[in-house]
């Protein structure tokens, strides 16, 4: 059984619907000892990464994803459960999991015609092969809303980028756990795709 | 590069499709789940209903509805019609609703918009405006004035300030729709389309009065929209989800054109 954590973080259900979508049988729950029995975790998300993080420690589901990770549990991180997973955010200054290196950077939204936040339909284009990944092709989209994005300290841990403002990480991994910062629930049959292979992903992957 | 979005309007009525021509007298038109599927998997890129149920009571359909559409359909959806309150949009959220527009109910209450977006977030508060051209005057000097009850009763706001006063109380996203172009089929009111999203950070939706693609790669170019919506467009046939964008993109908008 797979596992959706709750904190008090958006609507879980779309995620579960989508998982049911590509026969992924998923359980929404806020209880550690789940997550660490989970054959696979899905940790999504949306909202500010201050509460988000202290709802994810309040419950003691810091240690249970740590944990789980370690295991070696298949895990996929998505929107604001990436960012939760990297060191650092900018927003609220808020320390976060510190399962992947590195830190959560806003966009600077200089440009007064790019309309804040980053929300719509974005090509996202694989710069360095995963499973996951596997059949995206030139062109395809996937729906994002965010003003903030991941930044890996390893140029390794990149796996796709796309375009808003300039380059960013839009999807980041580190062996068994990987991370959109789109909503791959909410992208169609990319997404649903996307959701498929991770439903038959064993989190290993060509380092 | 961020895509334009072409979204499409469903009013629901009593948990079937209705089409308004100028807000009055509305006709139903068909399974809005069916609808909304055949939508989603021709290229559809964000689906909008309408609550237009007459009575409180029925509420419950909608979100029967709501839940139907979220289980078979796998893009961002967007319910208004009715909000008035946080459960309201709380309820709408948990049956499967991404966003929730609020529309009359803020401009009676504008703090309606800061507590919504508070419980549920900004990005997912879109504050929805039916907008009339007017005379300028002292009161409503940019000369487009909001309106609610489907564009009878004019609420002495200026539609250019209520989009700013919208963005300031957290709304994520605006729909600007024109009650004169509503229903016309003769294109959207780009003015006032580009005169809201030059005003604002925060994305546009352009609506009513879109009856043909040229009329899309006008909003979305020298109106400056984000996103533009359609309803009679498609529910009636005349044009698909697929055509509409394939068109765009061949008039150089930039679409998401693989599904």
């Amino acid at each position: 059984m797979a596992v959706i954590i709750d904190y008090d973080a958006g609507n879980l259900r779309s995620v579960q619907r989508a998982c049911a979508e590509v026969g992924l049988a998923a359980q929404i729950s806020a209880d550690p000892a789940a997550v660490r029995r989970a054959d696979r975790v899905i940790f999504p998300g949306v909202g500010a990464a201050g509460p988000g993080m202290a709802s994810v420690r309040r419950n003691g589901l810091d240690h249970a994803l740590l944990d789980a990770f370690a295991a070696g549990t298949p895990i996929l991180g998505i929107c604001l459960g990436v960012q939760i997973s990297l060191d650092y955010s900018e927003e609220q200054e808020t320390k976060t999991l510190g399962l992947l290196p590195g830190r959560v950077k806003r966009f600077a939204f200089t440009d007064p015609s790019l309309k804040v936040p980053h929300m719509g339909w974005n090509e996202v284009r694989p710069v360095r092969p995963h499973p996951l990944l596997e059949g995206i092709a030139p062109g395809d989209e996937f729906y994002f809303v965010h003003g903030l994005y991941p930044a890996p300290e390893d140029a390794e841990s990149v796996f796709a980028v796309a375009d808003y403002e300039h380059e960013f990480a839009c999807a980041i991994g580190l062996r068994n756990y990987f991370g959109t910062q789109f909503h791959t629930e909410k992208s169609g049959r990319v997404g649903l795709e996307l959701l498929a292979r991770f439903a038959a992903w064993d989190g290993s992957h060509a380092e | 590069m961020l895509s334009k979005r072409l979204i499409a309007c469903l009013d629901v009525r009593d948990g079937k499709l209705a089409k308004s021509v100028k807000f009055v007298d509305t006709k139903d038109i068909g399974d809005p789940v069916a609808k909304a599927r055949e939508y989603y998997l021709d290229g559809l890129d964000e689906l909008v209903f309408y609550d237009i149920t007459a009575s409180h009571e029925k509420r419950g359909i909608m979100l029967e509805f709501v839940e139907a559409v979220a289980s078979q359909v796998f893009i961002p959806l967007s319910v208004g019609g009715g909000v008035r309150s946080v459960a309201d949009a709380t309820d709408l959220r948990l049956a499967g609703a991404e966003k929730i527009n609020v529309n009359s109910a803020a401009v009676k209450d504008p703090e309606l918009i800061s507590r919504c977006a508070g419980s549920i977030g900004e990005q997912n508060v879109v504050l929805s405006m039916d907008v009339l051209a007017v005379e300028p005057s002292a009161e409503i000097p940019s000369g487009y004035e909001i309106v609610i009850n489907g564009g009878r009763t004019r609420m002495g706001v200026d539609a250019l300030a209520w989009a700013q006063r919208g963005e300031a109380l957290g709304a994520g996203e605006l729909v600007v729709n024109s009650i004169d172009a509503d229903g016309t089929r003769e294109g959207y009111e780009i003015r006032l389309t580009r005169m809201i999203s030059e005003a604002v950070r925060i994305p546009v939706i352009a609506s009513g009065g879109a009856g043909e693609p040229s009329h899309l790669v006008d909003v979305l170019g020298e109106g400056k929209a984000d996103a533009a919506l359609v309803a009679s467009m498609v529910h009636f046939g005349d044009y698909s989800c697929s055509g509409i964008k394939r068109e765009l993109s061949a008039a150089g908008v930039k679409m998401r054109m693989s599904w």
